[in-house]
């Protein structure tokens, strides 16, 4: 058993959020630079040329890189054997949001109530926390401060078994194209596969915090990912939806065992902007 | 978007004589004052127009610009401030055209009707890099809160801009940057 204070969520949660926000990861920046070397239309090499002058920008001058400073998603890998003292861990985490987006000069971006836009809860609280036991004494929290003009492209589908992997391609290139430059290409795609209608959903966020271009550790489903960035790569929308090979830099996919009815694909779309930070306590 | 070089300069207020020599896909930059305005502020602005209300801000010759920046800290004028999604603002845009708006600023694909209204009216949809916020707040000189400040992030603010580099993606033809658009007519 070993103890950990909440204040110490709080203080970390904090930092991962102004992190999240001003450095973005290097193997984001990584494949941009790759992205840019490939990229054949002047329009393409443009706009990549700006996103890697942005990042750069946000680093040393300390601007946020995207003004939509993202909504707080934090997974939480807390282990059986730690006891949590001080605040639940709900209250910690969020202390250590409304802390991060205050002192970093985020932009508070979550409205109270769906229906009324007019009432901005101010410090970008509530996070949305998805919380996992895990074996052991320490805990592990990844912060996905997600954009709301990508989220808002990502789709899930309830499809028939017998569509197969085909039948995911279709789907996934289908949204691709019709969201054209909206969410920030080029992208990074999330999918989920299998489980079953939020489970499908989980999973594709999930898939978003693997180290990018990281495969899949099953050779078949290795191989899908490959399959679906070579297609969504081949629909021509390109960075900001302005025509090019570079739509998407990723495609990480995770699946999960299903019910014999069901084949559940989720797909979360996420910018370039990959507001993505993990730390272990 | 072409070299900086082949960049056209752009005073603003936009005028008819300039609007009608740009084409979709232009490079240009603009230099004058534009405002803020997204999700909340456009429902807000149409209600007090239907209502037959005084507005914020004088629509004339206006450039809308679909951006809800991160607050400044002291030492800066504002914060990250890019475009967010144009096609959220597709409902209102064209009775924001016809009203007198002369261009908007934002990203992606819009609706068809957008694309008329730009043709019917005379104006231009007018795009910019998503996700550069950092690198685009380097061209903003100054900002204000000048409506709606209770919405915070969503209030209407008038920045002065210093060749704010946009591309043309709808422009006053009918046409537009975005492949796979057909032809109006």
């Amino acid at each position: 058993m070993r103890e950990i204070q909440s204040s110490q969520i709080t203080e970390v949660v904090a930092e991962l959020c102004q992190c999240a926000n001003y450095e973005l990861p290097e193997d984001v920046v990584e494949a941009l630079r790759r992205s840019r070397e490939a990229a054949t239309s002047q329009v393409a090499r443009t706009v990549l040329d700006q996103l890697l002058e942005n990042a750069r920008l946000a680093r040393d001058e300390h601007i946020p890189y995207c003004q939509d400073t993202g909504l707080a998603v934090v997974f939480v890998e807390l282990g059986q054997d730690v006891h949590l003292v001080g605040e639940d861990i709900y209250t910690a985490i969020n202390g250590g949001v409304r802390q991060g987006y205050e002192e970093g000069y985020l932009r508070p971006s979550v409205v109270a109530d769906p229906l009324d836009r007019a009432t901005n809860t101010g410090d970008n609280t509530p996070a949305i926390v998805h919380l996992r036991m895990v074996p052991g004494e320490e805990i592990k929290l990844h912060l996905a401060a997600k954009g709301g003009g990508s989220e808002n492209m990502s789709a899930l589908w309830m499809l028939t078994p017998t569509d197969g992997a085909e039948g995911i391609v279709e789907a996934i290139v289908g949204r691709i194209q019709e969201a054209g430059g909206k969410p920030c290409p080029p992208l990074i795609l999330g999918v989920g596969l299998g489980g079953n209608f939020e489970k499908a959903a989980l999973l594709a966020k999930e898939a978003l915090l693997r180290p990018l271009g990281q495969p899949n550790d099953d050779p078949q489903l290795a191989e899908l990912e490959q399959r679906i960035l070579a297609a969504v790569n081949a629909t021509g929308v390109g960075p900001m939806g302005l025509g090019g090979g570079e739509t998407a830099l990723a495609v990480h996919l995770l699946s999960y065992p299903c019910h014999l009815a069901s084949l559940p694909v989720a797909l979360n779309v996420q910018c370039h902007a990959a507001r993505h930070q993990s730390v272990t306590i | 978007m072409p070299s900086e070089s082949e960049a056209r300069q752009i005073r603003l207020p936009l005028t008819a004589d300039v609007i009608v020599q740009l084409r979709a896909g232009d490079s240009v930059r603009l230099s004058g004052a534009i405002y803020t305005a997204r999700d909340a502020a456009h429902q807000r602005l149409i209600s007090a127009l239907e209502a037959g209300q005084q507005l914020p801000i004088d629509l004339a010759g206006s450039v809308i610009y679909y951006c809800g920046p991160t607050p400044a800290p002291s030492e800066r004028v504002i914060g990250a401030a890019g475009p967010t999604t144009s096609s959220r603002m597709d409902t209102f845009a064209p009775r924001l055209y016809a009203a007198g708006v002369q261009a908007t600023i934002g990203k992606g694909q819009r609706a068809l009707q957008v694309r008329q209204a730009c043709r019917k009216h005379g104006c231009l949809y007018l795009i910019a890099t998503g996700g550069a916020g950092a690198l685009l707040s380097l061209f903003i000189t100054q900002a204000q809160v000048v409506g709606y400040a209770d919405l915070g992030p969503e209030a209407i603010r008038k920045l002065t801009v210093a060749e704010f580099p946009v591309l043309v993606g709808y422009d006053a033809h009918g046409g537009s940057i975005f492949a796979g658009d057909e032809d109006l007519d």
